[in-house]
């Protein structure tokens, strides 16, 4: 039709119910679990009820059912999909509370990979679990093809062996996704992802991190040690080809990155509006139309505050229009992350500064989200791995030429 | 210099000066031995203001209609939508080519001689029709409905030829946009046939004023009622192509509102001296002084309508953001194969994430505020309120557009910084979309 950027008004109830859950139900409870680190929010099992209820009558939208491409719907024109409203969803219950949004029952990364890669046996039979995802080992955190834990067939099973950090939710989580070498002498065409439900003997949670923010949401180290997980649990195609494998695997991040520039999106919101609020009492007013130069200094910090957040967000929106649209996204999800990453954790932090000891004090939930917004800029492929994407396919180079 | 440097002239300082004068006395000598056609913008500038209205054309209503026209608000489709319509694919692609076969080809002498080729002005009318896109059929041009985003394409479109010639062309567009959006039915009947013909007169919305902190709600210009009219007095600031010009559309303080006035060029106590700016040069812009100019009552635009002078800014904001697109998009364009095919060290600069991470955010705040101009754009040609929108996007354009025509400079290095290439003229240019105001409205 014509060039539109505002969000469609049939998004309102999914966006309004997020809204609501975000402020009823996490903010007040955001400061108790920031304080009580590893104590499980209860509060969150009557709400995955309910966001569970709303899925089964097809209201709800969250963003762990990963994307999956309609291929059945080639409908001609334009759509607004489960993508975007997804992101909707998610911008407004991070705006209530980040570490809420990752403790959420069932709505796990791995739930994401899941739903974006399992087969239809797989989908049916992890339909109900709660999955963590495990990538980063103590050895690396971004260069996942550096990926040391093994797999090896044996009968019907794989024996996993290695050690898992930094897997979010891992403590609380039904099963984790484990990414795991078939050869490590194949480089990442062999590696492939693996469901490992809890209590599998040989998979032990060691230790929860203690960490800067989002600290109601668990963080875990897990071992392997000759951990036997059936051969039916593993993701994808079990063939060692070349790259195939590991593409298929990546391919979740196009999935979840603009899920998580949505988190950052929502908290550097929810950083705005309380600074705007403070700095209304403060005597401080915006003015839209007089240049910023000639304004109040806090006011027109807060102009480019704005204005960057409204660039995170619209890209954040763009690149899940492309998915729900069946265009390819990844290089438009790298900027929305890019993007959304470093505003979620400039704004969060000026936000305090503008707001002094107030803002700097535990009254106030500013100090929280500066903390938070930083987790934000780093999962999910860190700020420099998003820029390595977007000027590898900008300046046609390969991760050999372009390190 | 531990703090403010401020230090008296000495005897030293004193000798300085004077030595100084006599140096520059040698070097206007060396001027006058130049054709003197090359230089016509010092020309200008030594002989000072002049007045203008030799050549005008006299405007007078024709057909009238019972009230003024108006284009229709685009409708909104409900969703969300990066889409441009059948329509506005063929004019940007029209407009794209137009850019890079005649703007860009003549950018760089059009900067050194601070005019616009007079072949290339016609054609954005003969062979683009640049006159004809804000402007409803029912008034001579084409399309029934308003375009904000149609008009955000095409400006961004020539910016990536040059932002300077795209200014040239785009000025007398906007006043013929004013007079569309704004203009009575006798305003429109006098002034908007000449707009739609093939001699489209010169004409330029004024509203820059020569003061820093410039706040266009704040304006130093002033218009006094009087009888049958209105007095104006006061200065406006590089004004594209007013040495020319046969018409303005001006911005003054009537008791201390903003409102737009019509001004001919050839009324009494108006003078024009050329000012040659950083950049933006081949829009020939121009002082224009108003000293007790006289307008029949008649001359007021918008003045029925509260928010017109405020929509004029957001407007003109949204211009200037997609000016900076497009020149924004032609560094990045340039930068990426020369990043690629510069060796250093014995391989391609791009190989280094220093290079390559620089190019990545050139990009993405490139189609940050991409997004963010056509957000603002799309919400004010379907009637909803943009003021919100339209002043982030200027933000980040005049921010990020002057970052990467920055980051362009440097990623050349020493050949970012001279003439042989592109750059250092976009650097120019980008400068200005935080500094102007008025001249282009989408």
């Amino acid at each position: 039709m014509s060039i539109n950027l505002d969000v469609p008004k049939k998004f309102a109830m999914i966006v309004n119910q997020a809204h609501q859950v975000a402020t009823e139900v996490f903010r007040p409870i955001a400061r108790k679990y920031d304080r009580a680190e590893h104590e499980y929010p209860k509060e969150l099992d009557m709400l995955a009820a309910l966001i569970d209820g709303m899925n089964a009558a097809g209201q709800g939208s969250t963003g762990a059912r990963g994307v999956r491409r309609d291929s059945g719907d080639k409908g001609q024109g334009n759509r607004n999909g489960t993508n975007m409203s997804g992101v909707l969803s998610i911008m407004q219950a991070c705006w209530g509370d980040v570490a809420m949004v990752l403790s959420m029952p069932r709505q796990g990364l791995g739930n994401a990979a899941i739903a974006s890669v399992a087969g239809d046996e797989q989908l049916a039979r992890f339909d109900r679990i709660w999955a963590a995802m495990a990538i980063t080992e103590p050895s690396f955190g971004s260069d996942s093809a550096a990926v040391q834990a093994t797999a090896v067939r044996d009968g019907e099973d794989y024996v996993l062996n290695g050690e898992k950090i930094f897997v979010t939710a891992g403590g609380r989580c039904d099963a984790v996704v484990v990414w795991a070498s078939l050869d490590r002498s194949r480089g990442r065409a062999a590696i492939k992802s693996f469901v490992v439900e809890k209590g599998t003997p040989g998979m032990v949670v060691e230790r929860l991190e203690r960490k800067l923010g989002i600290r109601a949401s668990d963080t875990a180290t897990i071992r392997f040690t000759d951990c036997r997980v059936p051969a039916a649990n593993l993701l994808g195609s079990p063939d060692v080809e070349a790259e195939q494998g590991f593409t298929d695997a990546m391919q979740t991040f196009d999935n979840t990155r603009p899920l998580v520039a949505g988190m950052a999106v929502g908290c550097a919101r929810a950083a705005l509006d309380e600074i705007a609020d403070l700095l209304e009492q403060a005597g401080v007013t915006i003015d839209y139309d007089r240049p910023a130069f000639t304004q109040h200094a806090a006011a027109a910090t807060y102009l480019q505050m704005e204005a960057d957040w409204e660039a995170g967000y619209l890209l954040t929106l763009a690149a899940t229009w492309m998915a729900d649209n069946n265009k390819p996204n990844s290089l438009e999800a790298s900027m929305a992350k890019a993007k959304a990453g470093r505003i979620g954790v400039e704004i969060t932090l000026r936000c305090v500064e503008l707001a002094g000891s107030v803002g700097y004090g535990e009254g106030s939930l500013l100090e929280k989200w500066a903390r938070d917004s930083k987790i934000l800029d780093i999962f999910e492929g860190t700020q420099q791995i998003q820029q390595l994407i977007v000027a590898r396919r900008l300046l046609n180079k390969s991760s050999s030429q372009l390190k | 210099m531990s703090g403010r440097n401020t230090r008296g002239r000495d005897v030293m300082g004193a000798g300085l000066a004077v030595l100084n004068k006599l140096a520059g006395a040698a070097a206007i000598d060396r001027l006058r031995l130049r054709k003197p056609a090359e230089k016509a913008v010092y020309q200008a500038s030594r002989t000072g203001f002049r007045a203008l209205g030799a050549a005008n054309r006299a405007f007078t209503a024709g057909q009238q209609r019972s009230s003024a026209e108006r284009p229709a608000r685009a409708q909104d489709s409900g969703l969300f939508d990066l889409e441009p319509t059948d329509e506005q694919k063929l004019i940007v692609a029209a407009t794209s080519e137009f850019a890079a076969e005649r703007l860009r080809p003549a950018a760089a002498a059009a900067d050194e001689d601070c005019a616009p080729p007079e072949t290339i002005l016609e054609r954005a009318v003969t062979e683009l029709g640049l006159n004809l896109v804000g402007v409803p059929e029912s008034l001579g041009g084409v399309g029934s409905q308003r375009s904000t985003i149609t008009g955000v394409l095409v400006a961004q479109a020539l910016a990536h030829g040059d932002m300077g010639l795209a200014v040239a062309c785009l000025a007398p567009a906007a006043v013929a946009n004013a007079l569309v959006l704004w203009g009575n039915q006798t305003q429109q009947a006098t002034y908007l046939p000449a707009f739609v013909g093939n001699d489209v007169p010169v004409a330029a919305l004024a509203v820059l004023e020569p003061a820093p902190l410039f706040d266009p709600f704040e304006l130093r210009t002033t218009a006094r009622r009087v009888p049958g009219g209105y007095v104006l007095d006061g200065a406006k600031s590089l004004v594209p192509r007013a040495q020319s010009a046969e018409l303005f559309v001006v911005a003054a303080a009537l008791e201390g509102v903003p409102a737009l006035f019509l001004v001919e060029s050839g009324t009494a106590g108006i003078a024009v001296q050329a000012e040659p700016a950083m950049g933006l040069r081949a829009a020939s812009m121009a002082r224009v002084e108003l000293a007790g100019v006289t307008v029949p009552s008649g001359a007021i635009l918008g003045g029925a309508e509260a928010d017109a002078y405020a929509n004029c800014i957001r407007l003109a904001r949204l211009g200037w953001s997609a000016l900076a697109l497009g020149t924004a998009k032609a560094v990045l364009d340039y930068v990426i194969p020369y990043v690629n095919e510069r060796h250093a060290f014995g391989e391609p600069l791009s190989h280094r994430q220093a290079v390559a991470f620089m190019v990545a955010d050139m990009a993405i705040e490139m189609e940050g505020a991409r997004l963010v101009t056509l957000r603002a754009a799309s919400r004010a040609e379907q009637g909803k309120s943009f003021a919100r929108e339209a002043a982030l996007a200027h933000r980040l354009t005049a921010e990020y557009g002057m970052q990467i025509g920055s980051n362009g400079v440097q990623l050349l290095g020493g050949h970012g910084y001279v003439k042989d290439h592109p750059v250092e003229r976009w650097y120019r240019d980008l400068r200005a979309i935080a500094v102007m105001e008025g001249v282009v409205l989408v």
